[in-house]
């Protein structure tokens, strides 16, 4: 059943409509073992491998919870400002679907573990405040897959099936309290926030935050409001949302959405919208409005979470050092602008020029490369920096031989060209693609006393005193030693042999 | 005196002692159940082989001097609610039915390593759900005392192979008196111990909050030397207690209650109760005072709402814990014919597969959880909860141990009862403050009431890990009755 969507522009969107956000963020935490039994947690393993009589839910076996997971989610809530509970207890949310083994998830509903918190985040040069309104910690369903159907979903499909090894996975959820006042920068809001949390969650080590794979999920609520009206709209919440660039673009898309839909006199229904990541477009899921009855009520089988003030007065002095402080702080270090600073941020790129730096390149290289040649590079790929098949390593490699003399940057372009190719690492690619800099005197030597005979003009000219002729012999220098030539002294060995001072 | 009507204890040391061997003390009992099984239906699995199998790998560790508990080579029969890996588990219901478990219950495992010796799985109501065993899928089992009437319930086809001589140990689950009405109505011992003394891992749950197991035996004991074999934190289980077992057997042997305070509940006991077991439990009181005891009356006066409260925290808990029977990974499964969605095999399964009670406290909990009439039903049922276990508190400031009849009424006849749910939920009247509160009794034998001549139970109540007070006080009275009747009260009982 396909549903017609209209779109309204963007700008004349904002210029109607106040857009009001609310972020869900599901996170896999990287525990060894699954939430309430021993199972391990490792991605991709065989289908239904990693199951035990806990996590199917066999007739008689029994939750225990992980500690480990529990110290995550609440250094998770400490990094990210919040209260934690000094009790709280689990709360099991009861609906039926076939990858939920009990029939019920295992959650926590009106006792989190951490409540009331913020995340700070750059746009455009200024600081949105993000408030988180809840950190909770429950665990993570199986997996269907819905095999015939038009649709991939459980309706129309022929069969589905069932993989249990991610049901009982701890599963970390975060929520915002509704950000207002993001105005037209909403989906820079939204990317900017996921992307931070996502390096706060990796500089804690809680988990790998994959999108791709599902370690880290998120799911976007839009709603909007009448420019001059306080009072919010109807929201929808869209799933499905597997990458940094799909939160902006599932942000955009709704919103002009639901302007289209608000201006034209309609409604907005409360749903669930799924996005596809192909088209950018969001279709119609479940509607809340028939909504579930989950029938909360306290887990009987877990006793009580009441977490020692002491342990978690050491969680909070034994944090990293968190991702903006870091950013700061490495800001300060390389002498970076502003404008710079934030453009790595957003390209993904301070890790990988950190790591750079650490392999031993000068920092304003590292940024250089991994902002330059490499970005143009992945743009042009489509794909994420950190995905490119090089390493900071390989980078800080290429540094070092253009500042030995080696290379020029030139042949470094090449050279990583070579790497990015997978023809190994940049001294193979040098040796195999013969890219090092001609030094040896006696060949330039040679290459230069072919090209001031083939150029007798140029040499009159230089000889006798337009010295800026120069510029033509070194080209013809270059030219001929196709591009390996070191220009610089091909400059001063032309100038000596013609018997001129430079 | 034949094998089978020697107690746990003096079996286990003439195995031990190699003057009978397991094997015999197994065969003697399997030949019990083939004699009388067919008229009392205590178990829905025997598995004889199996179980002589256990008895010689017993005989042949004690011929090798392997040191064993006092258990060992002792046949038992456990509810159909605990998983066995070896033997089908179905917690009475066909939607279960044929279900083998790939795991072992640690109150099963514990056993098995102490050296008891499993000779099947016995009756009980669907999930535990019943007074009665008639709401087994597979039939009522008979109470050896006149089998057309009940056995109790839901434990009863543990009772009534106990009672019966079927096996001299057996284990049961309490969730509102599933062990104390069917000892109480079979002559025997029931004991619940205090709620999180020993694992709920791999025991079908009923309610989780409520569901404790615990032992059978035809005197206290033996009952204490089964609870202390199964007993103790387990890490499978987080709301098992972390602490030492309380010296049960020690209370057992010790068996006095000169000095003690001893109330009674005044909420127990008067209306609605058959004069015969109110007349069995009045001379109980005046036996207990002749011992030396204090006897006081204590008012426990929210015991009035505890019913009521039972009946929406338990379905609710069941309406979830249930959730998982859907066909999807194991046990029944209906409908599933290629045209129909998992949602309508989910329920197609579910209809088929659940009794009527089952699916009636299935429908109560899920109503009592909905939005909207939380706070009215389930909220308001826990805070009746605390308030009962506030009365118990108060009231073991004033005394060591509290006593009631454990049921109102002798065994009632199979079907009077079937189609009056109320009727049946009032067996449980007395028993049902101590799975609220969590905290131990145990049921004793006190007499035949004179209008059918049926065994009448006097419950005894202690606080949260003070069942050692139960079988000191249990095993006072059992000396003094036994003495008084010239030996145990199933002595009375007809022969099968
Ligand atoms: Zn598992």
């Amino acid at each position: 059943m396909a549903e017609t969507v209209t779109l309204m522009p963007y700008d004349e969107a904002l210029e109607r409509f106040e857009p009001v956000l609310g972020l869900e963020t599901h996170v896999e935490l990287g525990t060894a073992s699954k939430m309430f039994c021993g199972c391990p947690t490792t991605f991709g393993a065989p289908p239904n491998t990693h199951v035990c009589p806990i996590c199917l839910a066999l007739p008689g076996s029994l939750p225990v919870a992980n500690v480990k997971a529990i110290e995550s989610t609440i250094r998770i809530g400490l990094a990210l400002n919040c209260s934690i509970a000094e009790w709280c207890r689990f709360a099991r949310k009861n609906y039926f679907y076939p990858d939920m083994p009990k029939n019920y998830q295992i959650s926590q509903y009106d006792e989190p573990l951490c409540t009331d918190g913020y995340l700070d985040v750059q746009v455009e040069g200024k600081t949105v405040r993000v408030e988180i309104e809840r950190v909770h910690l429950e665990e993570d369903t199986g997996k269907s897959t819905h095999v015939g159907g038009a649709t991939g979903r459980i309706q129309g499909a022929d069969y589905s099936i069932v993989d249990y090894n991610r049901a009982g996975i701890p599963l970390v959820e975060i929520v915002t309290k509704p950000v207002e006042g993001t105005d037209r920068l909403a989906p820079e809001v939204a990317k900017a926030y996921v992307t931070e949390l996502r390096e706060l969650l990796r500089s804690l080590g809680v988990s790998d935050v994959r999108m791709e794979e599902g370690s880290l999920r998120c799911d976007v609520n839009v709603s909007l409001m009448p420019r001059g009206s306080s009072t919010w709209g109807t929201r929808t919440e869209t799933k499905n949302v597997n990458s940094l660039r799909s939160v902006e673009r599932s942000v955009r898309g709704e919103i002009e959405r639901q302007a289209a839909i608000l201006a034209d006199g309609g409604r907005i229904i409360q749903e669930t919208r799924h996005f596809h990541e192909d088209t950018g477009a969001t279709t119609s899921g479940r509607s809340k409005e028939e909504a579930q009855d989950y029938r909360y009520f306290p887990e009987p089988d877990l006793v009580p979470i009441a977490p020692d003030p002491a342990w978690v007065a050491t969680l909070k002095a034994e944090l990293p050092e968190l991702p903006s402080v870091r950013r700061a702080r490495i800001q300060a270090e390389w002498g970076v602008s502003d404008l710079d600073m934030a453009a790595m941020h957003n390209a993904d790129a301070i890790e990988l020029v950190e790591a750079t730096v650490a392999a031993g390149a000068p920092a304003a290289d590292a940024r250089k490369w991994w902002m330059g040649e490499l970005a143009r590079r992945a743009n042009e790929a489509g794909t994420a920096l950190a995905d490119l098949p090089i390493t900071p390593g390989d980078v800080a490699k290429v540094t070092e031989l253009v500042a030995s003399g080696a290379l020029n940057d030139k042949l470094a372009r090449q050279v990583l060209e070579g790497v990015l190719a997978g023809e190994g690492a940049p001294e193979a690619v040098v040796e195999k693609r013969g890219l090092r800099i001609v030094n040896d005197e006696g060949e330039l030597s040679a290459i230069i006393d072919q090209v001031l005979a083939g150029n007798a003009d140029a040499a009159d000219k230089v000889r006798s005193g337009k010295i800026a002729a120069v510029g033509a012999l070194v080209g013809g220098v270059m030219k001929a030693s196709r591009g390996k030539a070191d220009a610089g002294r091909a400059r001063e060995l032309i100038l000596e042999k013609l018997g001129v001072e430079g | 005196m034949s094998l089978i009507h020697k107690t746990a204890a003096e079996l286990g040391r003439l195995v031990a002692s190699q003057e009978a061997s397991a094997v015999e003390v197994t065969q003697a009992h399997l030949d019990r159940i083939a004699e009388v099984d067919s008229k009392v239906s205590a178990f829905l699995h025997v598995d004889a082989q199996r179980a002589l199998e256990q008895a010689r790998t017993v005989d042949e560790r004690i011929a090798k001097g392997d040191k064993l508990g006092p258990l060992a080579g002792v046949p038992i029969a456990h509810k159909d609610i605990f998983a066995t890996d070896d033997m089908p588990t179905t917690a009475g219901s066909k939607i279960l039915e044929g279900w083998r478990p790939p795991y072992d219950a640690t109150v099963t495992r514990r056993l098995r390593e102490a050296g008891l010796i499993i000779l099947g799985k016995t009756n009980l109501d669907e999930f535990a759900m019943g007074s009665s065993t008639e709401n087994s899928a597979y039939g009522p089992s008979h109470n050896p005392w006149d089998l057309s009437r009940i056995p109790g319930g839901s434990s009863g086809g543990s009772s009534a192979a106990v009672a019966s001589f079927q096996a001299p140990l057996s284990t049961g689950t309490d969730t509102g008196g599933s062990i104390r009405q069917p000892a109480a109505v079979t002559g025997i011992v029931g004991m619940k111990p205090t709620y999180g003394g020993s694992s709920r891992y791999g025991l079908i749950a009923f309610a989780s909050s409520l569901d404790t197991p615990g032992p059978f035996a035809r005197n206290v004991l033996d009952a204490a030397l089964l609870q202390e074999a199964f007993s103790g934190h387990d890490e499978f289980d987080s709301t098992s207690i972390d602490a030492p077992v309380p010296p049960v057997v020690e209370a057992a042997r010790q068996g006095d209650v000169a000095g003690l305070r001893i109330g009674v509940v005044k909420e127990l006991g008067g209306e609605g109760f058959q004069p015969g077991v109110l007349a069995r439990f009045h001379e109980t009181v005046d036996l207990l005072e002749s011992l030396g005891a204090k006897v006081v009356e204590v008012s426990c006066p929210t015991f009035g709402y505890a019913l009521p409260a039972y009946y929406l925290i338990a379905p609710s808990e069941c309406s979830s814990n249930l959730a998982r029977f859907d066909a999807m990974r194991y046990g029944l499964r209906v409908g599933d014919d290629g045209t129909r969605s998992a949602e309508e095999v989910m329920a197609l399964t579910r209809a088929a597969g659940f009794g009527p009670e089952v699916k009636r406290r299935i429908m109560l909990g899920t109503y009592a959880l909905s939005s909207g009439y939380y706070d009215a039903y389930y909220g308001q049922a826990q805070k009746v909860r605390t308030l009962i276990s506030r009365d118990f508190e108060a009231a073991f400031h004033q005394v060591d141990v509290l006593i009631s009849p454990t049921t109102p009424t002798t065994a009632f006849p199979i079907g009077e009862r079937a189609d009056d749910p109320m009727a049946m939920y009032l067996a449980d009247l007395c028993t049902i403050p101590s799975n609220l509160s969590g905290n131990a009794a145990i049921s004793v034998p006190c007499g035949l009431a004179d209008e059918d001549g049926l065994p009448v139970g006097l419950q005894i109540m202690a606080p949260v890990l003070g069942d050692d007070r139960c079988y000191r006080v249990g095993a006072a009275v059992e000396k003094a009755f036994t003495d008084r009747w010239g030996g145990p009260l199933l002595s009375k009982a007809p022969t099968l």
